[in-house]
């Protein structure tokens, strides 16, 4: 395999500011089922994966679902997301390494290239790396490991643990939730599962990082993290993929299950390219005073659809979700929180802050539902939206739905231009046109972004410069 | 050599309306000049023409520093070659803490050539100077961290203007009313700053059309505008003069201007002169 440099500005699709759109030679792939979806397909997967029969009949049932929604007709335009053009399942090595030294070259120097590796030695305490639909890499410290910390790809542990994930694999997001649910539940392959027993405190975070390679790729990593009473955890998720002129999928599904007394923080840094169609389901259920966090950054992609949610399903649980969009040239994101009230004085915290630049458009939807007996619940919305330019595009669609008196809402939107005088005011201390309007849009997220550990906030902020770079005529 | 700052026959429209009408004006380095004139004769439109507002139009004369035209450059060509204005209205940029943008600013102030994406000064050496720099104009250092002019009172914009002004260390500074609206220690503090800073490099354009900043800071020249044109020059007794008398002497003695100012005041030219002054402050 050669990693094919040439392609790595991807200046050919006039989107220069994409640094990770390079990709390596896939012929040497262990395995690549031919595009399409049938049962056939998914049947294929499943014997690959020498899955129990439970799994099996799992994923053939999700199928004949899949086939019986129809499509979204709201949100974004998916009319040109061909389920026929796409190859489901692609095995680029043959197991999972527990050093970077024993990783196929070519899948080395990619995530060298992402940083992986030297993020992990600093300030990781575990990391999966997923190459296509397989997971290429793991590891755990040591310490965690003895204290009873699971983290693997979730093949691993239908084998490993299989009773803890059949307890709870599917039941916070039911196959039938959703087409794309349904999709991933058929097809899946890869991404962790997480179990943190009682108390344990994770300090520094768990990270995998996703990446797609081929061209007409279906990437569909299924997430499921535990986290027992009394402990906590933060899981980041980053994600690449190289420049096709041809569509890619990602359709993920991450359920969460966070017991009494626990924390879990979910950070994803999504920077796919422009032509990967992004839709995601992500759900949590947070029990008594549980505290419940996404913080969803979304830089890349041709189309996000996705709305992480909190149920909070006993007095006391807490939800929030950070939401960043960027859209460029392009890029439509349409992102948002779910907030769903189920049990008595539980709260929730909906901030959100989208940029469009250069014809892109960036789209909060939101709910917040409170139950007929949930009572004494808070919730506060707060959307703020930055259009750069005439032809960029923001909209809000926030639904409240409460069944209940007593309770305390809060929405509050604001839509902005970069104002005439604030370019004045900062180029006429130096600044160039481009780097004003950088500063302007790195000062609109601050107050999201330094709530991120400090190297994710250094990295969100370069993204963000990198998304601002030539964005000046 | 002394450079200097040179305006000559300065017409600029807004939005199509005429404002300054011929406006000529020479500021060395290491003068001082005062630059009054009643409300709407055009004194703030000549300051966002000289930083390079998009929204002022030339239409005739130029503007030049040491012989480098200015009227193609924008403002950030500009502020490289040595300008400055402290903002009548300094604007408020959330998120964004003073001292990240004041070392993106001086980085490219002091590298004028500087590339974007290339490193900025050294984050130890930057950190000394600012706070070199803000123990000398008696600022609290925990102003280094707060966001630029968010929430900010009046007078703490000011200073903030005036930190700037010592970080950058322009050839030509231009203080648009920076006395306004200040109580009489804050104009002190202002005061006392830019008497610090203003030296044989700094050519000096003070716009105010109170006296008090001029009481530190004397100035060789006193130009009075009406109606968008420079109608007398001076010395510092001028300025000493229309602050106590007023400016009907003037209007006497320059007829035409203040039968144009009186045509501005009844209609068309006085909703220009509004636009002139952002709204958001």
């Amino acid at each position: 395999m050669a990693t094919d440099l040439s392609s790595s500005t991807s200046d050919d699709l006039g989107i220069g500011e994409y640094q990770y759109g390079f990709h390596d030679s896939t012929d040497n792939y262990t395995f690549k089922s031919r595009k399409g979806l049938d049962r056939e397909i998914v049947e294929q997967i499943s014997a690959m994966k020498k899955e129990p029969a439970w799994m099996r009949d799992f994923r053939l049932e999700a199928y004949d679902i899949f086939l019986s929604k129809p499509m979204p007709t709201w949100g974004g335009d998916l009319s040109h997301l061909n389920f026929q053009d796409i190859h489901y399942y692609m095995k680029a090595s043959d197991r999972q390494e527990q050093s970077w030294d024993d990783v196929p070259d070519d899948i080395r120097k990619t995530y060298d290239r992402l940083g992986i590796p030297e993020a992990e030695k600093k300030y990781l305490a575990g990391v999966k790396a997923q190459y296509e639909s397989e997971v290429v890499y793991g590891s755990l410290q040591e310490d965690l490991a003895k204290k009873g910390v699971v983290f693997t790809d979730t093949d691993s542990a239908i084998r490993d643990y299989p009773e803890l994930v059949r307890e709870h694999f599917g039941t916070v997001i039911p196959s039938f939730d959703n087409k794309f649910a349904a999709l991933n539940s058929a097809v899946w392959s890869g991404g962790s599962f997480i179990y943190v027993p009682k108390g344990v405190e994770i300090e520094f975070p768990l990270q995998a990082y996703f990446r797609i390679n081929s061209e007409n790729m279906g990437q569909f990593e299924r997430t499921l993290i535990i986290v027992d009473e009394g402990a906590s955890v933060h899981y980041v998720e980053g994600c690449t993929a190289p420049t096709y002129s041809s569509e890619s999928l990602h359709s993920a599904v991450v359920e969460i299950i966070v017991k009494r007394n626990a924390r879990c923080r979910y950070t994803t840094i999504q920077n796919w390219s422009n032509n990967v169609y992004n839709l995601v389901t992500k759900r949590a259920m947070a029990y008594g005073n549980a505290l419940m966090e996404w913080v969803d950054g979304n830089l890349g992609s041709q189309l996000t659809m996705k709305y992480p949610a909190i149920y909070l399903m006993e007095p006391g649980a807490r939800g929030e979700t950070l939401s960043i969009a960027f859209a460029g040239k392009g890029q439509h994101q349409d992102a948002g929180a779910k907030m769903v009230h189920c049990a008595p004085n539980t709260s929730s915290r909906i901030v959100s802050k989208s940029i469009s630049k250069a014809g892109g458009r960036a789209s909060y939807r939101g709910l917040v539902k409170v139950e007929p007996h949930a009572t004494n619940c808070k919730s506060n919305v707060v959307c703020d939206a930055l259009i750069l330019d005439a032809e960029s595009r923001s909209d809000t669609y926030p639904y409240i739905e409460i069944e209940q008196e007593h309770v305390a809402i809060e929405h509050e939107a604001s839509v902005s231009k970069i104002a005439e005088e604030q370019l004045l005011y900062l180029m006429s201390r130096g600044l160039t046109e481009a780097e004003a309007s950088a500063m302007i849009v790195t000062g609109f997220i601050e107050p999201l972004v330094k709530e991120l550990p400090m190297e994710y906030a250094v990295e969100m902020n370069r993204l963000i410069e990198l998304q601002m770079e030539g964005s000046v005529g | 050599m002394v450079a200097s700052l040179k305006i000559q026959d300065l017409h600029v429209s807004v939005e199509g309306l005429p404002i300054l009408r011929g406006v000529s004006l020479e500021v060395r380095q290491g003068e001082i000049h005062a630059l009054m004139g009643p409300n709407g004769s055009g004194k703030s439109t000549l300051a966002y023409t000289l930083v390079g507002h998009p929204k002022y139009e030339i239409t005739q004369g130029s503007i030049e520093i040491d012989g480098k035209p200015l009227n193609e450059l924008d403002a950030c060509e500009r502020a490289r070659l040595g300008l400055f204005l402290a903002f009548q209205y300094p604007i408020v940029i959330p998120g964004v803490k003073v001292a990240d943008f004041l070392r993106h600013a001086i980085t490219n102030i002091r590298n004028p050539d500087r590339k974007e994406g290339e490193g900025l000064i050294p984050m130890r050496e930057f950190r000394k100077e600012l706070k070199a720099m803000m123990d000398e104009l008696g600022m609290d250092s925990e102003f280094a961290r707060r966001y630029l002019n968010e929430g900010f009172s009046g007078g703490e914009k000011k200073r903030m203007e005036i930190l700037q002004l010592a970080m950058l260390k322009p050839r030509f500074a231009v203080l648009d009313e920076t006395d306004s609206g200040l109580d009489s220690d804050a104009v002190r503090v202002v005061s006392e700053g830019l008497r610090k800073l203003s030296g044989p490099q700094m050519g000096v354009l003070i716009i105010t059309h109170h006296e008090r900043l001029l009481e530190y800071n004397v100035p060789q020249f006193t130009h009075v505008m009406l109606a968008g044109k420079i109608v007398e020059t001076g010395d510092a007794s001028l300025a000493r003069e229309l602050h106590n008398e007023g400016y009907s002497k003037v209007r006497l003695r320059h007829p035409e201007e203040a039968a144009e100012e009186a045509a501005r005041a009844s209609g068309r030219s006085s909703e220009a002169n509004r636009t002139a002054e952002p709204a958001s402050v």
